[in-house]
């Protein structure tokens, strides 16, 4: 969405974050074997990992370019698309799969409009699966930020996600 | 020295030899698909598994060194099964539609499936298509045929330090791409085709001309010209069955003739003059002392490599252009003035053993006779197919001779097609055009050989030249680091030339050779083309007669304006992310 009234302090924060990398990357210059450590501290920077930043660090560390996509993408835990303000999560573990949870899943792709792994535009909503989060008993189950939800309907599962600005 | 028992067969190997080669000496092959002589094994297939008295579970034969005493077992009804399971299930996921299949008849999964007797697989197959990758102009990746077995990362990574593939996402979803899966088109990938030679299946091969060459060669108005790299005559009797480093010169002649090229040259030609204009260039350079080292440029995919890693090292590269560009433009200006053709008229097809070559043709600055200098450039295993469509076996064909004007070379030019080749047949005109004197021994064996960096000192006229000479990706870095470090540190490198080829053993090694290559057959090619060295009335480049009345009639002399309208190139410095071009230098 593109307010006219928006300030452009994003832009002047992602140059702040950027010195901040540089940084970071002094930390870790030339140390190859610190290529996770050193992800791990620019994704708590930036939220996520964009191609600029996979660049510096593989720059930095000497360690080629294809190397650090790799880890990047073979990591859970790495994203490279920006994250939402708020986290969708449905569990796809054992029991939340016979319950229906791939159906949570398909529902929610189709009224946020986007696939697990993806941000809606509006950086509301970041959309992600799940492999068991120990609440089997409420089977299926969703995670929203920190607050679980259990024995979730799909009929009832869009005004939950809607609670969350 | 190890004792032990391979099937109840005695063998001893020297210590820490491994149990797949261990079984060979004892006559037995167990099966492999990932591992490969150039490459360090790593176990990714899993199909070599092997049983151990007394060591629990089964152990990879291509990791694990014989030990003293072992009772091994390579064919028991278990391991059988187990190696059958293991195919079926690559097979599972793998695009079995083998019969148009580049690698048809040529694939190791195909081999393996075979051998191990399966007939039919019990999985489904689950795996959707994948859109397969053309980006690269040199390079096509079919990542549905892929076998994840690890080969064209190992050589990209350790063997050519290019870095342009690896292993990305995990689990089913795992593919190996380029960063970011932009497509080997946008990435640091210098087209050698390492990864090619060394692919077991059908999931990398070149970008094919095969069919535009066709189109051309049926056209009446069109003249089609052909040129054959050095190294093509020692391996595509291999295509035929031929020993490995068969010369066949005269047959391929021969046979490109009976399938409508409407000229046959060779690539040859423009190697003696390529060494004419890159040996004034040494002399010049050596006489001032400025842009020392001098490097070669002959290799497209270390041109690549150089301009994307190296930039810094442009001003010390050689601007005369490869044989095959130098070919391009002479077809289309000198050639075509000669024979009265015109240039429009001219389809220029080059046969190279190289994928690399299908990006430097394509380079925008290549165009100095006004039209692309080589329009299509076809592989050795191209050539190949496309001989065997004609129905024509290279085993029949008589021996002819190339056409004039461009057909005529010396022995220094045909050793440019093994590593050091280069740099020796420079070095013969160098010393020619430095002191008046021919050198006293011909041969210069310091550079000869697949060992890895070679270097040697020859004495001309009290000034002596120290050459390096390195092939592979890996070992050209090596270099460059060692000449940036000596650069930095004392302002000059110990070198004077070096010369850098970006395959493995040089051009005999080349990416757009025929599959299943290893280093003692690159080896016999390149002897084979000693060989041929040895046989030829003249055997330095400013001996070619061809050569001296194209510099009377056409260019002037070598270096002059013409020629270097003509025969010389730039270069640009490249990303280290998408490896396309910063900035003109």
């Amino acid at each position: 969405m593109v307010n006219e009234n928006q300030c452009n302090c994003e832009q002047a924060q992602e140059e702040e974050l950027y010195d901040k990398l540089q940084e970071i990357i002094k930390e870790h210059k030339g140390k190859p074997k610190e290529l996770i450590m050193a992800l791990h501290k620019a994704q708590n920077l930036f939220g996520y990992l964009p191609h600029k930043v996979q660049e510096m660090v593989a720059e930095g560390l000497n360690v080629s370019l294809s190397e650090v996509y790799g880890v990047i993408t073979f990591y859970n835990f790495f994203s490279t698309v920006p994250q939402g303000r708020n986290d969708v999560k449905v569990c796809l573990g054992t029991a939340c799969y016979v319950r229906g949870g791939q159906m949570l899943l398909k529902k929610a792709e189709k009224e946020l409009g986007i696939k697990a792994g993806e941000t809606t535009e509006d950086r509301r909503y970041s959309l992600g699966i799940v492999r068991c989060i120990g609440a089997c008993g409420l089977a299926p189950a969703m995670l929203i930020n920190d607050d679980v939800y259990g024995r979730v309907k799909t009929t009832k599962m869009i005004e939950i996600i809607k609670k969350y600005e | 020295m190890v004792k032990a028992k391979i099937n109840n067969v005695d063998v001893e190997v020297p210590e820490g030899t491994s149990i797949l080669w261990a079984a060979r000496k004892a006559n037995f092959t167990i099966p492999t698909l990932c591992s490969h002589p150039d490459l360090v094994p790593g176990g990714q297939c899993g199909v070599c598994v092997v049983e151990i008295e007394g060591i629990p579970g089964l152990k990879r034969a291509c990791m694990t060194p014989l030990g003293e005493g072992w009772k091994v077992h390579t064919h028991t009804a278990r391991l059988m099964e187990i190696r059958r399971q293991l195919v079926e299930l690559i097979l599972s996921y793998h695009d079995t539609d083998c019969l148009t299949c580049i690698k048809n008849n040529n694939c190791e999964l195909q081999t393996l499936a075979a051998t191990l007797g399966i007939n039919t697989v019990e999985w489904h197959n689950l795996e959707e298509r994948l859109p397969i990758d053309r980006s690269s102009v040199a390079i096509v990746r079919d990542p549905n045929k892929c076998i994840l077995c690890g080969r064209c990362t190992q050589v990209c990574s350790n063997m050519q330090t290019v870095n342009a593939l690896a292993v990305n996402h995990r689990g089913y979803s795992t593919v190996i791409t380029a960063a970011f899966d932009t497509g080997l088109g946008n990435s640091v990938c210098i087209n050698c085709g390492q990864c090619v030679v060394h692919c077991p299946v059908g999931a990398l091969y070149e970008n094919s001309h095969i069919e535009k060459v066709w189109d051309a060669i049926h056209d009446p108005d069109k003249f089609v010209v052909v040129q054959e790299a050095p190294a093509v005559r020692v391996m595509l009797g291999e295509e035929f069955g031929m020993e490995p480093g068969t010369l066949v010169t005269g047959k391929m002649y021969a046979a490109l003739r009976r399938i409508g090229f409407d000229s046959v040259l060779d690539t040859n030609f423009s190697a003696d003059l390529t060494i004419m204009e890159e040996g004034t260039e040494l002399v010049s350079r050596l006489k001032t002392g400025k842009g020392l080292p001098l490097i070669t440029s002959c290799s497209p995919g270390w041109i690549k490599f150089m301009e994307t890693f190296f930039h810094d090292m442009i001003p010390h590269m050689s601007t005369a252009k490869s044989p095959q560009q130098m070919f391009g433009t002479l077809a289309k200006t000198y050639f075509a003035e000669q024979r009265g053709i015109a240039p429009e008229k001219i389809v220029s097809v080059s046969i190279m053993p190289c994928t690399a070559k299908k990006f430097e043709c394509q380079r925008p600055e290549m165009r100095a006779s006004g039209f692309q200098d080589v329009d299509f450039v076809l592989t050795t295993r191209e050539i190949g197919r496309m001989l065997r469509e004609a129905g024509i076996d290279l085993n029949e064909m008589p021996d002819e001779k190339a056409d004039s004007l461009l057909g005529e070379y010396t022995g220094a030019a045909t050793i440019f097609g093994t590593t050091g080749g280069v740099m020796e047949a420079a070095l013969r005109s160098a010393y020619f055009l430095v002191t008046g004197r021919e050198l006293e021994s011909i041969d210069i064996a310091p550079v000869r050989g697949l060992k890895g960096i070679k270097e040697a000192e020859i004495d001309i006229d009290g000034l002596k030249v120290k050459v390096a000479v390195a092939h592979s990706g890996g070992q050209a870095r090596r270099l460059m680091e060692k000449v940036q470090d000596q650069l930095r540190s004392e302002g000059k490198s110990e070198y004077h030339f070096i010369e850098v080829m970006a395959c493995p053993g040089g051009c005999v090694g080349g990416g757009g050779q025929s599959w299943g290559s290893n280093m003692a057959k690159r080896a016999r090619r390149g002897e084979s083309l000693y060989a041929e060295d040895r046989s030829l009335r003249y055997r330095r480049s400013h001996e070619n007669p061809s050569i001296k009345v194209l510099y009377e009639k056409f260019l002037g002399k070598p270096n002059s304006e013409k020629s270097h309208k003509l025969l010389h190139t730039h270069y640009y410095k490249r990303s280290t992310v998408d490896g396309n071009i910063i900035a003109e230098q």
